[in-house]
Formats: structure tokens, sequence, C-alpha cells
């Protein structure tokens, strides 16, 4: 039972390109950061699919780091968030804008 | 076995087994009240049928039957959503657990698990893992200041003890060296010194293991003396206070069901699961197992309402300082002790 | 070519896919919140069906029981209302989007129709633990120590960051 890789590959782009456009659309920071979250998801899938495709357990390895380094990431961008709701008492990332001209 | 007989063996392992756990949920909920009402010198339910083993059905009959309100400050598809997905998680891992050998049946050996992954353990703890948003999104969606409190501080406890639970169970995955459950209690074949049993808390070592899954457990489950977040003097009811009838006796049923759960990986993990003396004739053989599974189950469930019977409450920031300054380094030298022991042999 | 690996892979993709279109046509956060989660959930099965059966458990336990566990909190914590209409970068609206549309649909094409990377079976790779564990604690070694160091880094950072104030005064006023 067998289906091609590029198929996984186009599941992968498109979870991507999700990630990109919310990343470019959405006003709420911590929305923006799920969008990142959603690129290295669709990252990761691309990596367990080529992984199976040469054969090569290192592969589902990186998958491993990549999710270790999102995790750290997003304990870090989540706290920065906190910080900034603090002073500016808004999620909207128009509104945090004092180094404007 | 061709694919219709195993669909069909699924399906009626599937249905008997969720059958079993919810009369098991039910019926841990009358062991409570009766075991903690003799315990503070008083009866527990004793009118309903004899010895009261009828309230649970009675109960059942009322949370049917009482009025479903929902507030109007609340948001709606969360707040309809949660106790859905605290069961659902609650149930689903039952799915893993192995209750006893196989059995033959029509010249076909079957299994009594409803199925066995090569990852069974990390399957469980992973639904544990989710099954800390039934809280949480419970707490948030209700809206009010009891609820919010109420669920952030049992989502920060259930995480944080997550990890300690996690911890104390490698040490039994160094010994067995497979994550799938059937092969850990398989691990645990046998006797040594004569009639000592092969069990990981006995052989393995994993006493000081066992006692940290314990106290673990305790807290992911949100029992005594771990339950601030749900307790009735502190925070009225917590993440579910502003739930009625069917909604409430939904997190009442994740809450025992993941009690059983609790108690299923312990006895599979570190007292051998189902293993006791078997005797008698074929059928008899295959029953029994069934019944130390059963037996270790209740002796858990017994511990736990003893426990919660005995014992007072910690306070939230006792509770965080002990699961993070206590228990996680004695899980992690654990681990560093048997990693060292299977090493060095 | 109708099999079962198919079905399967197209199911939890459209799954995969709805989540995260979800998660950008959602006001509020956490909606966003909680179909990433679905999308994780989905992911999970995919790489199950290439055979990943410990990247699919850890993306369960860590990914979507810790991290977006974290994300809910921040949620609920900051109580982080729907999303305000204020115009937004016109860039992004009128670059932005449709060119990365464009890109998603060229790169979708090629790699259908031209993409000859050959065929996968289900479970084609079993990851078992074991031998990640030998990948990771041999070969990997050294990434493995960096990244744990990384996420020591990170705690302290999320504590420093995350603090009260006051807290941070008070105790820079004790040691004077």
């Amino acid at each position: 039972m067998t289906i091609p890789l590029s198929y996984y590959l186009v599941l992968s782009g498109i979870l991507f390109a999700c990630g990109v456009m919310g990343f470019l659309i959405k006003r709420n920071i911590i929305t923006i950061f799920m969008s990142i979250e959603l690129m290295l998801n669709g990252v990761n899938l691309s990596f367990v699919a080529f992984a199976a495709k040469w054969g090569q357990l290192s592969g589902q390895v990186f998958v491993f780091f990549v999710m270790v380094v999102a995790a750290a990431e997003a304990a870090v961008g989540l706290a920065i968030i906190i910080a900034v709701f603090r002073t500016r008492e808004t999620l909207n990332i128009d509104q945090v804008n004092l180094l404007k001209l | 076995m061709s694919i219709t007989f195993f669909i069909i063996v699924s399906v009626i392992k599937i249905v008997l087994v969720v059958f079993i756990l919810l009369t098991a949920v039910a019926y841990t909920v009358w062991l409570e009240r009766k075991v903690v009402g003799h315990m503070q010198n008083r009866w527990g339910p004793t009118r309903v049928g004899p010895f009261g083993l009828l309230q649970p059905a009675a109960d059942g009959i009322k949370f049917l039957f009482k009025e479903d309100l929902t507030p109007p400050h609340v948001y709606k598809p969360l707040y309809i959503a949660a106790p859905m997905i605290a069961v659902v998680f609650a149930i689903t891992s039952i799915a893993v657990i192995p209750f006893g050998n196989d059995v033959w049946i029509a010249g076909h050996q079957i299994f009594l698990q409803i199925t066995d992954v090569n990852i069974g353990l990390l399957v469980v703890l992973g639904i544990t893992s989710l099954g800390v948003y039934g809280v949480a999104l419970s707490g948030w969606s209700s809206n009010s200041k009891y609820s919010l409190l109420g669920g952030l501080r049992a989502s920060a406890q259930m995480v944080s003890y997550e990890i300690a639970l996690g911890l104390s169970l490698v040490g039994v995955l160094i010994l067995a060296g497979t994550f799938s459950l059937r092969g850990i209690v398989d691990a645990q074949a046998g006797h040594f010194w004569g009639f000592i049993p092969n069990w990981f808390i006995f052989r393995g070592g994993q006493f000081v293991a066992f006692f940290i899954y314990l106290t673990a457990a305790y807290a992911e489950t949100n029992r005594i003396p771990f339950d601030l977040p749900e307790a009735e003097t502190e925070l009225v009811a917590g993440y579910h206070t502003e739930y009625s009838a069917m909604k409430f006796a939904m997190f009442f049923m994740a809450e025992y069901a993941n009690m059983i759960t609790v108690a299923c990986i312990a006895s599979l993990l570190f007292l051998g699961g189902w293993r006791g003396p078997v005797f008698g004739p074929d059928w008899l053989q295959a029953i029994l197992p069934l019944f130390w599974f059963a037996l270790r189950i209740f002796v858990f469930l017994f511990v736990y309402i003893w426990v919660r019977g005995t014992l007072p409450r910690f306070r939230y920031d006792q509770l965080m300082a002990f699961g993070w300054k206590f228990l996680l380094p004695v899980a992690i030298a654990n681990l560093v002790i048997t990693a060292l022991v299977v090493a060095l042999k | 070519m109708l099999n079962l690996h198919l079905i399967l892979f197209l199911v939890f993709g459209a799954i995969c896919v709805a989540g995260a279109v979800n998660l950008l046509l959602q006001r509020h956060p956490i909606n966003s919140a909680l179909s990433l989660v679905v999308v994780m959930g989905a992911l999970a099965v995919e790489y199950l069906l290439l055979g990943a059966e410990f990247v699919a458990a850890v993306q369960v336990i860590v990914y979507a029981g810790a991290i977006m566990v974290l994300f809910v909190f921040v949620i609920m914590l900051l109580n982080a209302g729907e999303e305000e209409r204020t115009g937004g970068s016109h860039v992004a609206w009128i670059l932005g989007v449709p060119g990365m549309l464009a890109g998603a649909v060229i790169i979708c094409w090629a790699l259908l129709r031209h993409g000859n990377t050959g065929d996968v079976s289900i479970g084609q790779l079993p990851g078992h633990p074991a031998d990640i564990a030998q990948l990771l604690f041999h070969q990997f070694l050294l990434p493995f120590e960096v990244t744990s160091i990384l996420v020591l880094i990170a705690i302290m950072g999320a504590v420093v960051l995350a603090a009260p104030p006051e807290s941070v005064q008070g105790s820079k006023r004790e040691a004077k």
C-alpha cells in the first residue's frame, strides 16, 4: 500500500503556507506566535517524510530537536509577550509602535 | 485471522471494556462513600438497595433529570465542549491496557487487550497530558473568578506533576526494555529466592519510584492531599463551579476514570500486572488473571480512598514546591541509580 | 490506487488543513489555539502512517500536551479578547498573501506533476524508540547536550522576563 512521497510534501507545503499567511495577516501577537508553530510543524512533516523515503532515522531524530527548540522558543516568546502586555496593556501588534517615526 | 473476525472481536472487546469501565467508575464512587463514611464513623449509603449498592444508579438517574443550567455569561462552545474533552480522554487511555493473558476462542488466540501498541506507555502518558485541556478550558470558559483560579491552579499542578510521573516510570522502562505494556508485564515473570515474585517493585528495586508514582498520580487526578483546585472550602468548587447535572457528572466520571487508569498502570508496571497463582480447568485459568488484576486495582483504589479520608490538603505553594523541589530530584536520582545498576551489571 | 494508506492520509490531511485554515479564520485566539491542537493531533497520525511511532508520541506529549497548554495558559491569563480590525500592514495584504498563495500553488503543482520522488508504504521506516535512542546518544550526542543547555537558558530567561517588576526591584534593593 503505497502513495507517492510528494503527497506528504504537498501537505507539508500547505501547512507552511498557512503558517506564513497567518503570520502576515493576523494582528494578535499570540496568534502570530501560533502561526510560527504551525510553520515548524509543517517542516517536521517534511523531515519525517524524507526520513522514510531515504531510510535514515536521522530525520526523525532531527524532528526531536526541532520540537525542543520550538518549546524553548515558545517559552521565551510567551514570557516576552507577558512582559509587553504589562506595559502596553494590549495584545495588538499595531499598537506596539513606540519606536515608529 | 480474517479481517471481519478481527473487527468483530475488536468491537466486542471495546464494548465490553467501556461498559466495565463505566460500571467500575460508578462503583468506585460507591466504594469511596462507604469507606470514607466508615472512617468517619458513619454508615455511608445504606438505604438504596442492599448495602447501598444501587446508590450509583440512583445518582445517575438524579444527574440525568437535574436541570441543566447554562449561565448566560459563559463562553458557550468551550463550556459545552470542556467536560466532553475531559471524559473522552479519561476513557480513551483504557484502550492500551492489558487485563490478562491470552484466551483461545474458536482456534484463535485473542489477547485480553483492545490493542497492543509498541509505545503503549507513551500513549497513556500522552492522553494524560491532553487531559489537562478539559480542566483548563472549563475553568476559563465559565467566566467566573473561582473557576478561572481553580482551572489555572489545577492545570499548573497537573502539568508540573506530569514530569515527576513520567520520570518515575523510566526506571521501570530501563529494566523492562520496552514501552509495550504487555512486554513490561512479561518482563516480570517468575520468582526469585523461591517465593518472592519478580515484580519490579521487589526485584527491580523500584519501590522509591513506586511511591513517587503514587504521589504524582494523586496530584494528576486532583485528589486529596492535592485537591486544592477543587476544594469546597477554598474555591467553592474550582473549575467545575458553574457546571450542573450531566456536565458535572462528566467531570466526576473523568476524575474517577483517571483514578482507575492510574491504578491500572501502577499495577502493570510495578506489581506484575495479572500474574498470580493459576490453577484449575482451562476456563478458570483464563479467568483467574483477570481476577488478580482486579484485586490489585481494588487495593489501589482502596489506598486512594484511605488517603483521601486521612490526610489534610496541601496549600498551593507547598504543593508546587513539593512537586518541583522534592519529587522531581528524587525521580531523577532514582533514574540515575537504576541506569547505573543496569549498566554495571 | 485507492488503498487504505491513501484514505487515511487524505482523511487526516484534510483535518490538518482544516485546522490550519480555521486558525487563520478564527478571531478569538483560544479558538486558534484549539485548532492548532487539532492540527498537531492529525499530524501525529500522519507520522504514524510513515512509521515514526516515537516521534508521533513525543508530538502528542510535548507539542500538543505541553507547548499548546502553555499557549492556552497565556491566553487565559492575559484574558485575550477577540481581535480588532486594525488595518494592518497593507503590503502584507496586497503582496504577501497572494504571493504566498501563488508560491504554495506553484510548489504543489510542481511536486504533484513532476516530482518523481518515489513511493512510501505505510509504516515505511519503523522508528522504534531503541533505534532512535541509539542515534540520539551516539551520533547526535553533541546536539542533544547543546539543546539541553538551550532549554535551561530558555527556562531561566522565561522566569526572569515574566517575573513581576516589583520582585526584581525588591531583590536589587536587598542586594545593596
